[in-house]
């Protein structure tokens, strides 16, 4: 067992777990964060994608050592039940989600995407988003409601 | 996954005097560093990898960085994400053709936390040598045969390959490596010293479950990207979609055309060599050459020669020419 702390969606969290404890189980077994999914457990299908220091990452390929000291942002961390972030907003309307198990990644991935390519191309929304398997949409509705967040974005500014 | 001890050291000589206690660096080793963790922590979820001891080297300063240096080489510290590599400003000024390899590979996700030597390193994706329910493996367990040949083989190598073992050696950053004439900087128990890529990796032979150099204790801290004249490059990578897949055959390409003719080339293939595969003959052929279709075709004819495919992956064969002769076209006509 180890003890450790980092900042979880804006807080300061202490865990004691073992080492190797991938950081998908921590959060959904030790923390009860269950918005964070796992697909394949293996690198796959990024429905484990969280944002660790800022990057996103597959959680289920991060074993808690890793996490010591780190700033990690889920699903949870992005909008609230009341107050939905606006990608969350736009895969609403836009039908970008159906089953929802992809969607968590899908929308930690889009915010990623959008930080280092504020208006993208389809081109590159499809490469940004190809580490997440989407086995309902046939990914239109997702790549339409990743162009709508980024016009409101571009709109609002 | 097996129980195991944890060791986080905070400097190169501490990591090696730890490791120097396996008794191999090859399969069976029973400590293991770790970087990125997305190939070792996936293989012991697997127990492909059974380490008893692991040490996190994540916190030794200095390995992650790229610097140029005095006599116009590059640097590229061992712990240097794929995802920064990738975007260096050197490396997508000098050595466009790792970037386009770096990014052609695996997802966002999995660059943003991939590493230099994790890269070099990962293991082969042969699905026999990742299942333990199939006991012959000669990778994994020396000796008790090859699942593979006679089993399901589309994607395995064609270059290379022993009656041994035909896995695939799986990275894009590696070919591209290949081209560069990267050099591996090591740490081991008796030293500093430099390992060329074209002399890193070992054909399996009868001995499949030795795939490098590394000897116990080693550490590798940095690559060098020797200085390079003014070049085209490309990497093209060819695979079962268009995104987030392992390559079935891939080109990496350095040449010059110069009053034209083709100077200074360099090619190597991924997808299709039980290591990154450097194509001497192909070259050979190039040099000195106008370019053309039937130039390409004739260095292509030459580089896959000595392929020798099994029943379900002789379709790489026209692949990989296929590929080498459209990289080709493509770079020269850039
Ligand atoms: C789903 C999936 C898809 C992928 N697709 C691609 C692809 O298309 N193309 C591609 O090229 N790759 C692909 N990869 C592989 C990926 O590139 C590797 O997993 C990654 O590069 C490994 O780096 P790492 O730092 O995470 O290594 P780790 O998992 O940390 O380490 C791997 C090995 O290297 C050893 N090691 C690490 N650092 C050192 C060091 N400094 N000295 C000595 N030994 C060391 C470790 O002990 C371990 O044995 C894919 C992976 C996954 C999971
Ligand atoms: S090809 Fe190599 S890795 Fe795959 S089953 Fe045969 S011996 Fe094992
Ligand atoms: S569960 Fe992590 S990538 Fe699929
Ligand atoms: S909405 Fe079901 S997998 Fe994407």
């Amino acid at each position: 067992m180890s003890t450790i702390t980092f900042t979880l969606n804006n807080s300061q969290v202490t865990v004691d777990a073992p080492p190797m404890t991938r950081l998908l189980d921590l959060l959904r077994e030790h923390l009860h964060l269950t918005g964070t999914k796992e697909g394949c457990g293996e690198g796959e299908c990024g429905s484990c994608s969280v944002l660790l220091n800022g990057e996103l990452v597959n959680s289920c390929l991060v074993p808690t050592l890793q996490v010591q000291g780190a700033t990690v942002t889920t699903i949870e961390g992005l909008g609230e039940h009341t107050h939905l972030h606006p990608i969350q907003q736009c895969f609403l309307e836009e039908g970008g989600a159906q089953c929802g198990i992809c969607t968590p990644g899908m929308i930690l991935a889009t915010h990623h995407l959008l930080e280092k390519h504020p208006a993208p191309t389809l081109d590159e929304i499809r490469e940004g988003l190809s580490g997440n398997l989407c086995r309902c949409t046939g990914y239109m509705r997702i790549f339409e409601a990743v162009q709508q967040t980024a016009k409101l974005a571009e709109a609002g500014k | 996954m097996i129980d195991f001890e944890l060791t986080r050291v905070g400097t190169p000589d501490a990591a090696v005097q730890i490791a120097a206690a396996t008794p191999t660096a090859q399969q069976g080793a029973t400590v293991r560093f770790i970087a990125g963790g997305t190939n070792l922590i996936d293989y012991m979820k697997l127990d492909v990898e059974t380490p008893q001891h692991l040490v996190d080297i994540n916190r030794i300063p200095d390995l992650a960085k790229v610097e140029k240096q005095p006599d116009g080489s590059l640097k590229i510290g061992a712990l240097v994400r794929n995802s920064d590599l990738a975007q260096a400003p050197e490396v997508l000024a000098e050595y466009p053709v790792l970037s386009q390899a770096l990014l052609s590979g695996a997802s966002a996700q999995l660059r943003n936390k991939a590493t230099t030597s994790g890269n070099l390193l990962q293991r082969t994706r042969c699905p026999y040598f990742r299942d333990l329910a199939y006991a012959e493996c000669n990778k994994r367990t020396p000796g008790s045969g090859c699942a593979a040949i006679g089993g399901y083989h589309r994607n395995h190598a064609i270059l290379g390959v022993s009656d041994q073992c035909i896995a695939t050696h799986a990275s894009d950053m590696d070919v591209a490596l290949m081209v560069l004439d990267a050099v591996i900087h090591v740490q081991g128990i008796k030293g500093n010293r430099t390992i060329p890529i074209g002399e890193f990796y070992k054909l399996p032979g009868t001995t499949p479950h030795i795939e490098n150099a590394l000897e116990p204790g080693d550490l590798i801290t940095h690559v060098t990207l020797p200085a390079l004249p003014e070049t085209k490059q490309i990497y093209l990578k060819l695979r079962d979609r268009a995104s987030y897949e392992f390559a079935l055959a891939s080109a990496a390409i350095v040449m010059q055309v110069q009053g034209g003719r083709l100077r200074h080339v360099r090619v190597a293939m991924g997808g299709v060599g039980t290591r990154p595969w450097r194509m001497p003959e192909a070259e050979h052929a190039l040099e000195g050459q106008a370019p053309g279709e039937g130039v390409f075709r004739a260095a292509a004819d030459a580089a896959l020669k000595t392929a020798r495919p099994h029943t379900d992956n002789a379709f790489k064969i026209p692949l990989a020419k296929l590929c080498m002769i459209r990289a080709l076209t493509t770079v020269t006509n850039a």
